[in-house]
């Protein structure tokens, strides 16, 4: 089976724990304004590799992984190709390497997608927003995707992460911080990101109205208060 | 009478040592592995505390004053020349200058009495009719090299194909054991030249054999002004140090009495810490020794090596830009025995970047091995971060070869201390050897004829006119033979007259007799080169010529891989050259019986280099700078840092045992969120790169725009410090083109 992969970058150190490969997936369901990946949204496009090739891709890296490290699924949306991902997963863990899965939960919770999350090492799960409208607004899809399936990472005690993107005047306010935090109960982490202005010139390359224009990243103090809530 | 002369021996143990000169077998008999933290480390003391302000003050004035503080154009310098030197003496508790005083540079003729007339008139000042007088009946290295070159050689230095040659400077990259002096005293070490001495004067008198007696002759008379020039300062060093203080001072007169002799390019100090931490664990433990003397110690004695200055001229430096030493010192690596050589003075050694403030000497060089304690790993990372004055080497490749007390001469070449020496041989430029081979061996600048008459491009094409790799290929291989030849017989001639014009008594004191000598050549534009004949390989590459009937530029269809993404089809072009030329560079013996090495490494040459060479079929244009080292060419790195360093590291090191250099620069950012993650980050980096067969990193941690902002207003920035090619350099000196260099450079 073949996967549609964007791209690889062989040094990844905020995507899961230590230095890893990041593979990313192309295609997502979701199309947030403020993607930093416009370019993996678009479910054509791509190349097809076979799980053979990324595993001896990544396997060029493992030297570099150490203790902590590992192969990150990212993208895009990995698990809209959840079939070729959990060929991908087991190729990878039979040559050792310890997983992690960036998903935004932003799709049905299908016997396959099960199956990646209960092989997975480590969920990074993208929580975009708390609010149900918002939620909504940002993503163009119904919240209760993404909620059925922390529900169900937490069921299988899965190891996760929580994380969110905190884009100013949308998620920076802290009764959505604090729900974050409770939605985020189990989790080994939970990593607010700073919202940047990297991807708006991916948006302008792929003719594609960058809505977010002028909004500058929060403040380090922001982050500091919303870190502390 | 033995007894009391070694008074202090009794306390180490290991009798080999002892009985024979093997400063490693005293070092492993007696040291102590340190796996804990850094926290037990203190701040300046109060002396080195004043010490530092009045040389920051120092240097603030030599910058004022264009590089050069003064200049003693009066007279030659030597190891008794001048007086006595201070910089503060109360607060001194190392001592010991070039000159008599801080930051005044001597006249070293030596090398050639013309570039000591070129530099001294460059800084305003006249060499003095005394020494004009003198060097009129002196034969200079430079003299005997012109008296022999063939005009083929001169052709290949004049248009840039091999420069930087060692032929009108000090040729440096000796190592002195320095360590020698303070375990043993001089007088021992007298007693045991003399031996040699006169066991040398039985059999058939060779070539070599009355060669190497005169050497040992100059030798034993360059030790006894070594203790002259100590007494100079009220220190009798006949015999071995007994404390950790007499330590440190000692091996730095004995480092002092090669500055003072000798201006090879680089200097480097060797492997000194853990030695010494042999004496300041003792002195602690027998109360006589604080935390705060011992970091003083190390402290007041780094910021002597940060003053040794030598009398360069300006054109010098356009090749090795920023005044650099090179004083480098080898921190940490592993024990044959399987323990790890950090010690306490590891941590203290990287310290004095905190206590002195960050600066580009002495040459820090981890030497990393996967087995290094992970808090040392730690806490280099650390420095690394704050301070972007560290590279890395790899122990666990050197350690074969070189054994356990190797040190590293200049940025990566590594020698067995006190066994071997290297015959230094700067680099040929790979790069413009393939366009001369294009254009039947014309120079694509200026037209002259440097390789013998060859067809030229016209017998490489195929259809279409299109070059024909395999044919390009067979012709640049022929030209790699020609040039190998002529390199190493052009150092054969350089370094025949440099031991006979400008021996390095001192250093040359400080090793065994029968020493073990390397020839160091070396290649630039490795990268620039792969990626040319990648394109030739992959792409339809067509030459375009200019009225001259010389080919000045490419027209290039097609993609083609280029080298530093990890990627066969373009590596092991790069493999396949560097290994040619090895086994090519084999085939014509050395002088002396020297091994033939080869180094990947620039220094800032790089950018001398790209501006005498044309435009090139992988897309750089005329005048532009190679990469430095073994870099890939910047911004032709797609799949980010690893892939990068991956297709460094598979550069062999079988073939390349005077280095592979390799420069990198991330974001702190760009490796984790917080100073935790980064340095573990960095330690895991380091492990995989050499792991994966990697030689060595320059690792560079700043942002791009910050450097930008120093580009623009350099005086703001007083202290930044970046590694440039295997040394390190305060970012402000560099000129502008050298800092455009760097900022092109890809940041990860």
């Amino acid at each position: 089976m073949k996967l549609r992969i964007h791209s690889f970058e062989t040094l990844g150190a905020h995507d899961g724990p230590g230095l890893r490969t990041v593979v990313f997936f192309q295609g997502c369901p979701i199309k947030c304004f403020y993607c930093h990946n416009p370019d993996m949204i678009a479910t054509k496009g791509g190349i097809d590799y076979s799980v053979q090739e990324i595993v001896a891709f990544c396997k060029k890296y493992k030297l570099y992984h150490g203790e902590k490290g590992g192969v990150t699924l990212s993208g895009g949306e990995p698990l809209m190709q959840a079939e070729g991902a959990l060929d991908l997963i087991r190729g990878l863990k039979k040559e050792g390497f310890n997983v992690c899965l960036d998903t935004s939960g932003a799709v049905l919770l299908t016997d396959a997608v099960k199956r990646v999350l209960n092989e997975i090492d480590i969920v990074l799960f993208d929580i975009k927003h708390t609010d149900a409208d918002k939620y909504f607004e940002i993503t163009g899809q119904p919240i209760e995707n993404m909620l059925k399936m922390l529900d169900y990472i937490k069921t299988i005690s899965k190891t996760f992460y929580v994380r969110q993107v905190i884009v100013p005047n949308l998620t920076d306010d802290e009764k959505q911080i604090k729900k974050l935090k409770k939605l985020a109960e189990g989790a080994k982490k939970v990593e607010l990101l700073p919202y940047h202005t990297l991807g708006a010139e991916k948006w302008k390359k792929l003719g594609m109205e960058y809505k977010l224009k002028g909004i500058s990243p929060p403040s380090e103090d922001v982050m500091k208060r919303l870190n502390s809530i | 009478m033995q007894e009391n002369k070694n008074q202090g021996w009794d306390n180490f143990k290991g009798t080999k040592w002892k009985n024979k000169i093997d400063v490693r077998h005293f070092i492993v008999k007696n040291f102590t592995p340190y796996k804990g933290g850094h926290d037990f480390l203190v701040g300046a003391s109060a002396k080195t505390a004043v010490l530092r302000d009045k040389y920051l003050e120092l240097l603030n004035e030599e910058k004022k004053r264009g590089g050069v503080y003064k200049i003693d154009s009066e007279k030659v310098i030597s190891v008794l020349s001048h007086d006595a030197g201070y910089l503060d003496k109360e607060n001194e508790v190392i001592v010991g200058l070039q000159t008599d005083e801080p930051l005044k540079r001597g006249l070293n003729p030596f090398g050639g009495i013309r570039m000591a007339r070129t530099s001294a008139i460059a800084y305003g000042h006249k060499v003095s009719d005394l020494v004009e007088e003198q060097f009129k009946y002196k034969t200079t290295h430079n003299d005997g090299v012109y008296r022999v070159y063939t005009p083929e050689m001169k052709k290949f230095r004049n248009n840039g194909v091999i420069t930087g040659l060692p032929d009108a400077y000090g040729r440096g990259r000796i190592i002195g054991d320095y360590r020698r002096v303070a375990l043993y005293g001089v007088d021992k070490l007298i007693e045991e030249k003399m031996n040699d001495f006169v066991e040398m004067g039985n059999g058939y008198m060779s070539d070599e054999r009355i060669r190497l007696r005169e050497e040992l002759y100059r030798q034993r008379e360059f030790l006894w002004k070594l203790k002259d020039m100590a007494l100079l300062y009220g220190h009798d060093i006949s015999n071995p140090a007994k404390n950790a203080k007499e330590a440190v001072q000692w091996t730095y007169y004995a480092y002092l009495g090669a500055i003072k002799e000798a201006n090879g390019a680089a200097m480097s100090l060797g492997r000194v810490s853990t030695f010494f931490d042999i004496y300041i664990e003792k002195d602690i433990a027998d109360g006589i020794l604080t935390e705060t003397e011992a970091q003083e110690l190390i402290d007041q004695f780094v910021l002597k090596l940060r003053m040794a200055r030598h009398l360069r001229t300006p054109e010098y430096n356009d090749l090795f830009v920023g005044d650099p030493t090179w004083v480098t010192e080898a921190i940490g690596g592993m024990c044959e025995d399987g323990r790890t050589m950090v010690t306490k003075t590891s941590f203290r050694f990287l310290h004095t970047l905190y206590n002195l403030e960050t600066a580009p000497e002495p040459n820090m060089t981890v030497l990393w091995s996967k087995d290094l304690p992970e808090k040392f790993k730690l806490y280099c990372a650390k420095v690394s971060h704050d301070t972007s004055s560290v590279q890395y080497e790899n122990d666990d490749l050197m350690r074969e070869p070189f054994g356990d007390d190797y040190g590293i001469a200049c940025c990566v070449s590594a020698m067995t201390l006190g066994k071997q020496m290297q015959y230094f041989g700067a680099r040929c430029n790979i790069v413009k050897l393939l366009l001369l081979c294009l254009n039947g061996g014309k120079d694509e600048m200026t037209g002259d004829q440097i390789l013998p008459e060859s067809p030229n491009y016209k017998e490489m094409l195929k259809d279409g006119g299109v070059l024909d790799y395999k044919k390009v290929k067979k012709r640049f291989l022929e030209s790699v033979d020609y040039l190998c030849e002529q390199y190493v017989n052009t150092m054969n001639i350089i370094h025949f007259m440099h031991d006979k014009y400008a021996y390095e008594k001192v250093q040359m004191a400080l090793h065994d007799t029968k020493v073990e000598r390397l020839m160091a050549f070396g290649i630039a534009g490795i990268s620039v080169l792969a990626d040319s004949l990648s394109a030739i390989k992959y792409a339809k590459v067509t030459p375009i010529t200019d009225e001259r009937g010389i080919v000045v530029d490419y027209l290039v269809e097609g993609e083609f891989p280029t080298f530093g993404n990890d990627e066969e089809g373009v590596d092991d072009i790069a493999k396949e050259v560097v290994e040619y030329f090895y086994s090519s560079l084999k085939k014509t013996p050395c002088y002396r019986d020297a091994i033939h090495t080869l180094s990947l490494l620039t220094i800032t040459s790089n950018v001398v280099y790209g501006k005498l060479t044309g435009n090139t079929p992988c897309g750089r244009k005329e005048g532009e700078p190679f990469a430095p080292g073994a870099n890939p060419y910047h911004n032709r790195e797609k799949h980010g840092a690893l892939a990068s360093l991956n297709s460094v590291a598979k550069l062999s090191y079988d073939y390349c045992k005077d280095g592979i250099s390799n420069t990198f620069s991330i974001a702190p950012k760009s490796l984790g969120k917080n100073e935790k993650m980064i340095f573990e980050n960095i330690s895991a980096l380091l492990d995989g790169y050499f792991k994966s067969g990697g030689f060595h990193l320059n690792v560079n941690m700043h942002k791009k725009e910050d450097l930008q902002k120093a580009h623009e207003a350099p005086k703001e920035y007083p202290n930044l410090t970046v590694r440039v090619s295997g040394y390190a350099v305060r970012f402000g000196v560099l000129s502008t083109k050298h800092r455009q260099e760097v900022l092109d450079r890809t940041f990860f």
